[in-house]
């Protein structure tokens, strides 16, 4: 039978939900192409149960690959052991998420199998006739939609970006199979070594995974007045973005930054104020499900957008809306 | 440390045209710049030059115009441009450009470190730098924020990813990609746009590579773009104004209606 694969992926045992958003993707795919659904995770160390729960959210089969060496992604080894696994099992599609790992594994990977991969897909679907992957993703910063497929190589590949899709509520009626293999010695790259991970904030935030995302701009005037912003993050237990020309003047940390030169997200809120709505910007929110826009000037760019906006003063509106959560969360909604 | 780099011309804004057939770019009329991604490449690049000595070479595929953005590389500090440009290179995909670049970087031969771009603004992939990699088989380091030392053969780097910045030593030569917290790029001096006029760029064919045509181009690329659409730009969302009698109270309480609305509170 045809397998349809989807890369998990893991931090120190637990997976992450990345894992569970390609497995609901996958499902409905499998289903047209009459394939197995199975999830590959490349792993430092993980426990059966924990496996379980791919099972749960969709997976027929498992396939894991466990070794302590595998616990930090190394490009060259986790490339080399995804590359031989294709070769012995010969999957009809693979689909893995659009994170740092995902991009850098899948286009070293495409290469050494040969074929084609798609990057950063928003939808999916089988063709009838074919039952060729159609990938149909953002392209020009979002300007077009192209649909795009490998009708001569296989696998048929491509990236995913994070939270464009729910994972499936967990079903522990679902039964499958948990496949362990070893890793093969000659499989890795010592060539090049981890040294060590840093955090440089407290809570190192990664706003592409996040499915809420409050944003500010230039119009927040200060690095203190982030402070509201976060109050607002915290009602819906958000993360913190920004546009460049806050990163900019130093307000807040690369890492926070949206759009062209920064991060691409695809939250199912996305919030900003004193965001004028550039260009550049807007490349990196494109995607969102539902934009919220805060800005002074009617004329902002942000409003063409924007699902709901509001024409005024920030710091009016963001502590009235701060004040009137925290109503609605004890229940008296006036 | 001798260093390649390379880079791509794109047009100038996000107001491109298609060719709706071939689901390719119309570049015609369009203006054209560096990649702006690519700066922080080509100034990562100059810097590691002037601490450690040696010589950048910049390269590119695209059409003949292209030597456009390598004289501005030139005349930002690179020493060697390289023109890739044939018109069996036309159409190709990533896979075909990361092979026709690998192949052209093999000739370069006597280099220690590759620097690309995270990604191009108009084909927006990120997997060609990875790709080069792939075939030419070098150490990778993706989404690369700064260097932090060169010794011994060996290069340390931290990478940004989802748990923080990752720390890696990589032997030479390696290949990296960088983001924008790597650099500040700088400007082209006057004296360097005087060398960039005096600077030859060779140009690279696939006959002068011997590069087999069944590999280049849009022949030579697995995937294939069937259908382009347009999605529309505005949202036609709702747009409250704030100053009225009511002032901020009645926006805000219409927004928390709207949160409730679409199940986001
Ligand atoms: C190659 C390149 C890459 C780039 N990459 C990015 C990128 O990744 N991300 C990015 O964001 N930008 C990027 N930019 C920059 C982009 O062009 C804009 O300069 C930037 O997005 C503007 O940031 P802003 O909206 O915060 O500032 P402004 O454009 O200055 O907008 C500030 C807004 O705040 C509003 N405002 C002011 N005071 C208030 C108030 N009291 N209440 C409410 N509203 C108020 C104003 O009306 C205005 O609309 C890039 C540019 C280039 C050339
Ligand atoms: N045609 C090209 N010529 C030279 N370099 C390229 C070309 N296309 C892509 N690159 C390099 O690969 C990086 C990623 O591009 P992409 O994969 O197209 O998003 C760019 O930032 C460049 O450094």
């Amino acid at each position: 039978m045809k397998e349809l694969w989807t890369i998990a992926e893991q931090k120190n045992g637990k997976l992450k939900s990345v894992s569970f958003e390609l497995l609901s993707r996958g499902r409905k795919l499998a289903e047209d192409l009459d394939a197995q659904l199975c999830s590959v995770l490349i792993a430092g160390k993980i426990t059966d149960e924990t496996l379980q729960e791919l099972i749960y959210r969709g997976a027929d089969r498992v396939y894991v690959v466990e070794d302590e060496r595998l616990e930090d992604f190394v490009a060259e080894t986790h490339s080399n052991v995804l590359a031989d696994l294709i070769e012995s099992y010969q999957p009809h599609t693979i689909l893995a998420a659009a994170t740092s790992s995902g991009r850098t594994m899948m286009p070293y990977v495409a290469i050494k199998v040969n074929t084609g991969l798609t990057a950063d897909c928003t939808e999916l679907a089988i063709e009838e006739e074919t039952q060729h992957l159609l990938q149909t993703r953002p392209a020009i910063g979002g300007n077009i939609m192209a649909t795009i497929k490998t009708p001569d190589h296989s696998p048929q590949m491509a990236t995913v970006r994070p939270k464009s899709s729910r994972p499936l509520p967990a079903d522990s009626e679902r039964t499958g199979e948990i496949i362990r293999l070893d890793l093969k010695e000659a499989l890795i790259d010592s060539r090049v070594q981890v040294l060590g991970i840093r955090k440089d904030e407290e809570n190192f935030t990664n706003i592409e995974e996040a499915d809420i995302v409050v944003s500010g701009g230039k119009g927040m005037r200060k690095e203190e007045n982030f402070a509201m912003l976060r109050q607002l993050a915290d009602h819906f237990d958000a993360v913190i973005g920004a546009s460049r020309d806050a990163v900019d003047r130093g307000w807040i940390s690369y890492p926070h930054q949206v759009g062209l030169s920064g991060k691409t997200v695809s939250p199912k809120l996305y919030i900003c104020a004193g965001v004028s709505g550039s260009i550049q910007h807007l490349a990196g929110i494109k995607t969102a499900e539902y934009i919220v826009a805060i800005n002074n000037d009617p004329d902002a760019n942000i409003f063409q957008v924007a699902d709901f906006g509001i024409v005024g003063d920030l710091f009016e509106i963001i502590p009235e809306l701060n004040k009137k959560l925290e109503k609605v969360k004890k229940g008296d909604s006036n | 440390m001798n260093i390649v780099i390379p880079i791509k011309q794109v047009p100038e804004t996000s107001d491109v045209k298609m060719d709706k057939e071939k689901g390719t770019m119309i570049r015609d009329g369009v203006q054209t710049v560096i990649n702006p991604l690519d700066l922080y490449a080509l100034e990562a690049g100059i810097e590691l030059k002037e601490k450690f000595g040696g010589k950048i070479t910049v390269i590119t595929m695209g059409p003949p115009s292209a030597v456009k953005a390598l004289k501005e590389a030139v005349s930002m500090g690179c020493d060697d441009a390289i023109l890739l440009s044939d018109k069996q290179f036309a159409g190709s995909d990533t896979w075909a450009t990361s092979y026709t670049l690998a192949e052209a970087i093999k000739e370069i031969k006597d280099y220690d470190l590759v620097v690309a771009g995270e990604r191009a603004t108009d084909g927006d992939t990120g997997q060609v730098g990875p790709g080069i990699a792939a075939w030419l088989d070098l150490p990778l380091a993706t989404y690369v924020s700064s260097i932090e030392s060169v010794e011994d053969n060996s290069i340390v780097v931290e990478r940004l990813v989802e748990e923080g910045y990752q720390k890696l030593k990589l032997p030479l030569p390696s290949l990296l990609t960088v983001v924008k917290e790597i650099s500040n790029p700088r400007l082209p001096t006057l004296r360097g746009k005087k060398r960039a006029r005096a600077t030859e760029v060779p140009v690279y064919t696939a006959e002068s590579m011997d590069l087999d045509s069944d590999s280049l181009g849009l022949n030579g690329s697995p995937t294939k773009v069937v259908k382009i659409d347009f999605p529309k730009v505005t949202r036609g969302g709702v747009k409250v104004a704030a100053d009225g009698e009511s002032g901020a109270g009645e926006a805000v309480d219409r927004l928390i209606d709207f949160l409730k609305e679409k199940e986001l509170i």
